[in-house]
């Protein structure tokens, strides 16, 4: 039997992207939802092709590495009494993808190097988007590359926030919540952002020897701010009873995680493949205690058990609830969605898939439609699968996710981007989709027919006026555009 | 060659001029410009306004303390750090003043809700569902407030009115269309009320709009806003990025000249206009008083608010200043806060419009008995 045309809506709009043109609703939502996991590939091919973190910390180290050696040399001639010669000639690093241009400094290339590289990578997210068999499934890795939001703020992260989604969350997406949490706070990406990378205890062999060396070189070297937002943002939530002392135990026992490639390297040890490395003689020695439990592990031990401890804290599976429940159900998350998604969570010691399965049979979800405003990425995708855009030359338009308020991997701030319809539909925000539908509909132009396509993208919530609207529109391009912006096609 | 937007823009403003008790309202007090901006990560106040005779200063700072050597002497206690140039001046011409060891009533240390906190001008995270801004703009008689951004921040979501408008780069849609969506909007009481300030604020732009969204660019955005005779009387600007965990000197230098070069793209952007105007800066929460081992600050309490504007009786340093001694610091870490953030907006936003500060108390902060701080502007 068919199935009702708004849970058909439902299924395609709010856990999914969006129906493409030309797709079929599904006749079984929720056994199209659950089906998924299965069709789900962690490492498409459009994806596997960008740069990994290995080779961004590669570039990286010997970028850095020649600016210390040029660098060590003027100061030679200078000492040795000597003019300075001409600057440093800029030598290409093997790992660039583009020879050096000539004339142009060696930090030129650098930062070039990492912007081709989150280029590629948000064309590879848009269109393994476009693309997918399991548009739920990427639905959800969107929501937990959001929820562990890093930002491509600096140089360095330019090239490396894309690669925390694409290698620490894609891969564990269905896994164990813990599973989830220790690869992306033992990511290049996650370390960096949050100022980890050279954290130094206290008490640390390195303090110790510099003491030793003399009175005080500087300062002690704890940063807390990953300790923080893994305590306030990635697993209880901000609010559920844990103090400032617990985040400093935390940032304590953290000391020492650090990566390779992306410091100097007579700081760091050996590794240059830009991966985790535990540096022993930066760890503050001893045991910690966390929440009130005693931690004795010794070396990265100890982090590792604390998180492994949070993954499955009563406030962590609330708080991962609370948001899940607002992702899906709408603005205000219904209580009892909440409860059981929190249950699912202790039961099953944080098993993502069958907390997804108390959201695929949650009624709250299904009650409603068009209970969410979409975030600008949600309703591009959405326009653009909608379209049946799924090739390169059309993918201008992630350029224009800038101009509509949401550049991919640049949030700004490590709470990632609201999920509420406050933050989104706002005066401005909504004159800008009319003008990308408006560009998007002239390049389609009167290939499709937006009076069939409205019935298949939003079965059952087309409304009357807006079929009107479109059926009255004074070109097939702009009835296209008034689809694309009408009030059902703005919602999920 | 002008656009029909632009025609029917200026159609619209004569209508609105027209109609509008205009000059009347030219000596009424509500003829005063109110712009908030809001610094979001938490602006190191200790090394904007430094209080460099704290005999404790120095050795908590180390080489946070005064970079290059150039702050600018404000008093026997205090130094503006050498990148706002513009704010210097402006002090020296009395048109700016600094309100220290100042903070919000939120004591934890999550941005997040501090921002919301310093936000909705509650006591704590989430009490409020609507911003201070939007609730003092109820009852000020005047066109909409305007956010300078693509979303309206919480502090002016709410009841009242409320525009926004930002600089874009894609290109308008025909006049046609836009019709067209307004109609599918119209029933819609959600998307409604948004397009027709969307369409409000397109029409007061006109063609002149800038096409950066640089904090300069926004200052000269807002002040072309504020300038018209019937445009809005009250603004937000955000600007991002004072979450200096790490390399502080030259990220903070970075930051602080956006900062001062949004001052002076006001400034000079209100021309006339400015003489009326109080702009006032803030953030969520101060930063730790000593240096952390990465040449940053970690979240504090007490913090600083930048004052500035023609209508502002500037040229001095407000402080009840707590000392930096390990004793005097609020949890053995940060500048202990002596003045409540929520008397300054009060005390700046009811002696801008000539309102009674406790009746503007009531309506702005209510249950919580606000005291507004006094004399800060011209009468």
């Amino acid at each position: 039997m068919p199935a009702e045309p708004v849970s058909a809506a439902i299924a395609l709009n709010r856990f999914g992207l969006g129906a493409r043109a030309g797709e079929t609703p599904p006749a079984d939502p929720k056994a199209w939802l659950r089906a998924q996991q299965h069709h789900f590939d962690p490492r498409p091919t459009v994806i596997a092709a960008t740069p990994h973190s290995s080779a961004l910390a590669a570039a990286w180290h010997e970028y850095s590495t020649q600016v210390r050696a040029a660098s060590m040399k003027a100061k030679r001639a200078a000492n040795a009494g000597l003019a300075p010669s001409t600057a440093p000639a800029a030598v290409m690093p093997v790992a660039f993808a583009k020879p050096a241009t000539p004339g142009k400094p060696l930090q030129h290339d650098v930062r070039h190097f990492n912007r081709d590289s989150y280029e590629a990578q948000e064309r590879a997210r848009l269109l393994a988007a476009l693309t997918t068999p399991a548009p739920f499934a990427e639905r959800l890795t969107y929501f937990w590359a959001n929820h562990f939001a890093v930002s491509a703020d600096n140089v360095v992260m330019l090239g490396l926030a894309g690669t925390l989604e694409f290698e620490a969350i894609r891969p564990n997406v269905f896994g164990r919540f813990g599973d989830l949490l220790q690869a992306v706070e033992t990511h290049p990406a996650m370390l960096s952002y949050l100022d980890q990378i050279q954290s130094i205890g206290p008490d640390s062999a390195v303090q110790r020897r510099a003491s030793l060396r003399q009175a005080r070189t500087k300062s002690v070297g704890l940063n807390e701010n990953l300790a923080r937002e893994i305590l306030e943002l990635h697993t209880l939530g901000v609010g559920s009873g844990y103090s400032q002392a617990d985040v400093q135990e935390l940032a304590r026992a953290l000391t020492g995680w650090s990566v390779g490639g992306f410091l100097p390297p007579t700081t760091a040890i050996a590794a240059v493949d830009g991966g985790f490395v535990f540096q022993p003689d930066w760890h503050q020695p001893g045991e910690r205690v966390l929440l009130g439990k005693t931690y004795r592990q010794d070396g990265d031990a100890q982090g590792r058990a604390m998180l492994a401890d949070l993954a499955v804290h009563p406030a962590t599976a609330h708080h991962l609830a609370t948001k899940l429940a607002r992702h899906f159900a709408g603005d205000v998350p219904p209580p009892a969605l909440v409860e059981r998604l929190a249950a699912t969570h202790m039961k099953t010691g944080g098993d993502l898939s069958r907390v997804y399965e108390t959201l695929i049979d949650a009624p709250e979800i299904w009650s409603r439609s068009l209970a969410k405003f979409k975030t600008p990425w949600e309703w591009l995708v959405s326009a653009l699968r909608g379209v049946g855009v799924t090739d390169a030359p059309d993918l201008k338009f992630v350029v224009e996710l800038r101009d509509l308020g949401q550049s991919i991997w640049k949030p700004r701030s490590p709470a990632g981007w609201d999920d509420t319809a406050p933050s989104w539909a706002a005066p401005d925000a909504l004159l800008r989709r009319v003008e990308v539908a408006q560009r998007l509909a002239a390049t389609i132009g009167d290939r499709l027919d937006a009076r069939m396509l409205a019935r298949r993208l939003l079965p059952g919530t087309l409304r009357p006026e807006t079929s009107a609207a479109i059926a009255r529109a004074a070109s097939p391009a702009q009835a296209l555009a008034l689809l694309l912006v009408a009030p059902e096609f703005m919602r999920r | 060659m002008l656009s029909r937007r632009t025609l029917l823009g200026r159609a619209a403003l004569t209508g609105m001029v027209a109609l509008s008790p205009h000059l009347a309202l030219a000596n009424a007090p509500t003829d005063r410009r109110f712009v908030f901006i809001i610094l979001r990560g938490a602006m190191d106040g200790l090394s904007v306004v430094s209080p460099v005779g704290d005999p404790a200063y120095a050795g908590l700072r180390g080489a946070l303390a005064d970079p290059q050597g150039q702050s600018t002497k404000l008093d026997t206690l205090f130094a503006l750090h050498p990148a706002m140039t513009a704010t210097a001046a402006m002090y020296a011409g009395r048109e700016a003043l600094f309100v220290h060891a100042v903070a919000s009533p939120y004591r934890e240390r999550s941005h997040f809700d501090a921002q919301n906190v310093l936000e909705t001008g509650g006591t704590v995270a989430f009490a409020f569902k609507d911003g201070w801004l939007n609730r003092f703009g109820g009852m000020v008689p005047q066109d909409p407030a305007i956010a300078i951004a693509a979303t309206v921040p919480l502090a002016l979501r709410g009841k009242a009115p409320v525009s926004s408008y930002a600089p874009s780069a894609l290109p308008d849609a025909s006049d046609d269309l836009l019709a067209r969506v307004g109609a599918l909007y119209s029933a819609d009481p959600q998307l409604h009320p948004l397009w027709s300030a969307a369409m409000d604020a397109r029409m007061l732009a006109g063609a002149n709009g800038p096409g950066t969204m640089a904090p300069a660019a926004l200052g000269k955005l807002a002040a072309s806003f504020l300038a018209k005779p019937a445009g809005p009387r009250l603004a937000t600007i955000e600007i991002n990025g004072w979450d200096t965990h790490s390399a502080q000197v030259r990220r903070l230098g970075t930051q602080l000249k956006q900062l001062d070069d949004t001052l002076a793209a006001l400034k000079l952007g209100l021309g006339p206009v400015w003489s009326k105007t109080v702009v006032l800066a803030a953030t969520e929460f101060g930063r730790t008083a000593a240096v952390n081992g990465t040449g940053g600050t970690d979240h504090g309490t007490g913090g600083l608010a930048i004052v500035a504007g023609g209508a502002v009786r500037g040229g001095r340093v407000i402080a009840e200043w707590p000392g930096l001694a390990p004793s005097q610091l609020y949890q053995n870490r940060d500048l202990r806060p002596t003045t409540d953030l929520r008397a300054l907006m009060l005390g700046l936003t009811a002696e801008a419009y000539g309102l009674d500060p406790e009746r503007v108390s009531r309506t702005v902060f209510p249950g919580n008995n606000v005291r507004a701080m006094t004399g800060l502007l011209h009468s």
